[in-house]
């Protein structure tokens, strides 16, 4: 009988301060991201699909059209060109697609490059219903970044 | 009486009452959902309006604009009529409470008994509802709920009883009457001159979760195992008049927990202060929406019961509380009356 009461009163305890918490919590900012106004950056570690990397003192890319990265992909999702220009030392990349639908990410290309002229990028909110939207050009992708 | 002025005012309040129900359950909605995200530390709807505040009428549109469906093999007159049947009662419930001295649409001498007897009303639609829709989580729902809504009657109704003693009426209008002269002459309070009111008011609240079907007594649309319950299978505008039904009932059960325990429209300061001291219906309805705040923030604190401990609660606790508290309130009326 003694345990009835005791049973009623802890339990009624627990609710009051059950009701407090929740009512502290109530006064307390949001922490949650209103996604498509604001967002994260992501992870530096993070794996997007790969792109070439802008060198800042010369303004382009430092791909010398080797072909490891396209010899070394498992899925062959590289696709490259190089050409022989005048006045130029070694070939001039004129081509570099990339098709991600069929990329895993492994990452082979990147340490196949020597030069180190590509990365991964950040890029990760990527939709599309077609399935060519996927298919890059990442020449022209460098071009247009800032 | 001159009936057409009887008729003129009836039209008037019934037209009040539903836009206030109506109202009420729109931006109720809105609270919880606000209520919820903010407890949560999330931001709730915010897109439709400022605040979000535009979302109820959004929501309106979208379900007056969906088509009724009715599944084929529903027991069809019953299946219509569940939702209406749930409204119903509830806004004629809203005829009997006073809002203030002077904001009231009948002053009835039973008008306790009515709300009471109209209440029940609301479990056969529920019960109509599950059992009409030909679902099998729909008739699990509906007799949970008819189990639960009869478990708490018994303590709700023996807690009025206990009112009733006290004020000596069944006039909803009276039993607020005898509350006046601030906080301290509230039934609520031990310095009523009865000391078991906090006790009597615990339980009422209590029940009155349970008889709204509100968490953690909403058994009967535990999405988690039931889908949801009774209205399952409901879809549009029935769906709507269910929800709107519950809300409508969330603010009678607050309305009545703050005429029975709270002093209804009288302030709780002293009369002798200006403005604030003076009843009217802003006190009313401050103390009624607290209440339902209460019960928000019950609902996103507590986990549901199971079915088994609910009963327990109401057979173990509450029915022998209330039985003693009875005994014990009848006893101080007659030592003290
Ligand atoms: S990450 Fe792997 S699969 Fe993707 S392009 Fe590079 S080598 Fe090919
Ligand atoms: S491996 Fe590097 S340098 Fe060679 S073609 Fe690919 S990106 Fe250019």
């Amino acid at each position: 009988m003694a345990g009835y009461f005791t049973n009623i009163l802890g339990g009624a305890k627990s609710l009051v301060v059950g009701l407090s918490i929740t009512q502290r919590q109530f006064f307390k900012k949001p922490i949650t991201l209103q996604y498509p106004w604001e967002s994260l950056e992501m992870t530096p570690r993070y794996r997007g699909h790969i792109q070439l990397i802008k060198n800042a003192e010369s303004g382009t890319h430092q791909c010398i059209s080797c072909g490891m990265c396209e010899k070394s992909c498992p899925s062959d999702c590289i696709t490259i060109k190089g050409e022989k220009q005048e006045g130029v030392k070694g070939k001039v990349l004129v081509k570099y697609e990339l098709d991600f639908t069929k990329c895993s990410l492994c990452g082979q290309c990147i340490a196949n490059c020597k030069p180190g002229a590509i990365e991964f990028s950040r890029e990760y909110n990527l939709a599309s219903t077609r399935k060519e939207d996927f298919h890059y050009d990442l020449l022209k992708r460098l071009k247009e970044q800032k | 009486m001159d009936l057409g002025i009887n008729v003129f005012e009836m039209v008037i309040y019934l037209v009040g009452f539903i836009a206030f129900a109506a109202a009420n359950a729109a931006y109720l909605v809105w609270v919880e959902r606000k209520g919820a995200a903010h407890i949560q530390r999330r931001t709730g709807p915010k897109e439709v309006g400022p605040y979000g505040l535009l979302q109820p009428l959004a929501d309106g549109a979208k379900l007056m604009s969906k088509q009724f469906i009715i599944p084929a093999g529903v027991d069809r007159p019953l299946f219509i009529l569940a939702p209406i049947l749930t409204m119903v009662p509830a806004i004629m419930i809203f005829v009997t409470i006073p809002f203030s001295e002077t904001i009231l649409a009948r002053d009835f001498n039973i008008g306790l008994l009515m709300i009471l007897a109209f209440a029940s009303v609301n479990v056969l639609a529920l019960l109509m509802g599950g059992w009409a829709s030909r679902n099998k989580y729909a008739v699990i729902s509906a007799a949970r709920v008819v189990s639960q809504n009869i478990a708490y009657e018994i303590p709700m109704l023996i807690i009025v009883i206990t009112i009733v003693l006290i004020s000596g009426s069944m006039n909803l209008t009276e039993i607020v009457a005898g509350q006046a002269g601030g906080i301290l002459h509230w039934n609520l309070l031990p310095t009523n001159g009865n000391f078991l009111g906090p006790i009597t008011f615990i339980i009422f609240f209590i029940c009155s979760l349970a008889e709204t079907n509100r968490a953690p007594f909403d058994l009967g649309e535990a999405e988690s195992e039931l889908i949801a319950g009774f209205h399952t299978e409901y879809s549009s505008m029935g769906f709507g008049l269910f929800f709107m039904g519950e809300y409508a009932n969330i603010v009678i059960a607050a309305a009545l927990t703050t005429i029975l325990f709270l002093g209804g429209w009288y302030s709780p300061l002293p009369e002798s202060i200006p403005y604030a001291g003076a009843s009217s219906v802003v006190w009313f309805l401050v103390k009624m929406y607290l209440l339902i705040w209460l019960v928000v923030l019950i609902r996103w604190t507590y986990p549901r019961v199971t079915l088994w401990s609910l009963l327990n609660l109401s057979w173990k606790i509450l029915i022998p509380f209330s039985l003693f508290n009875l005994l014990a309130s009848a006893g101080l009326v007659k030592l003290l009356g």
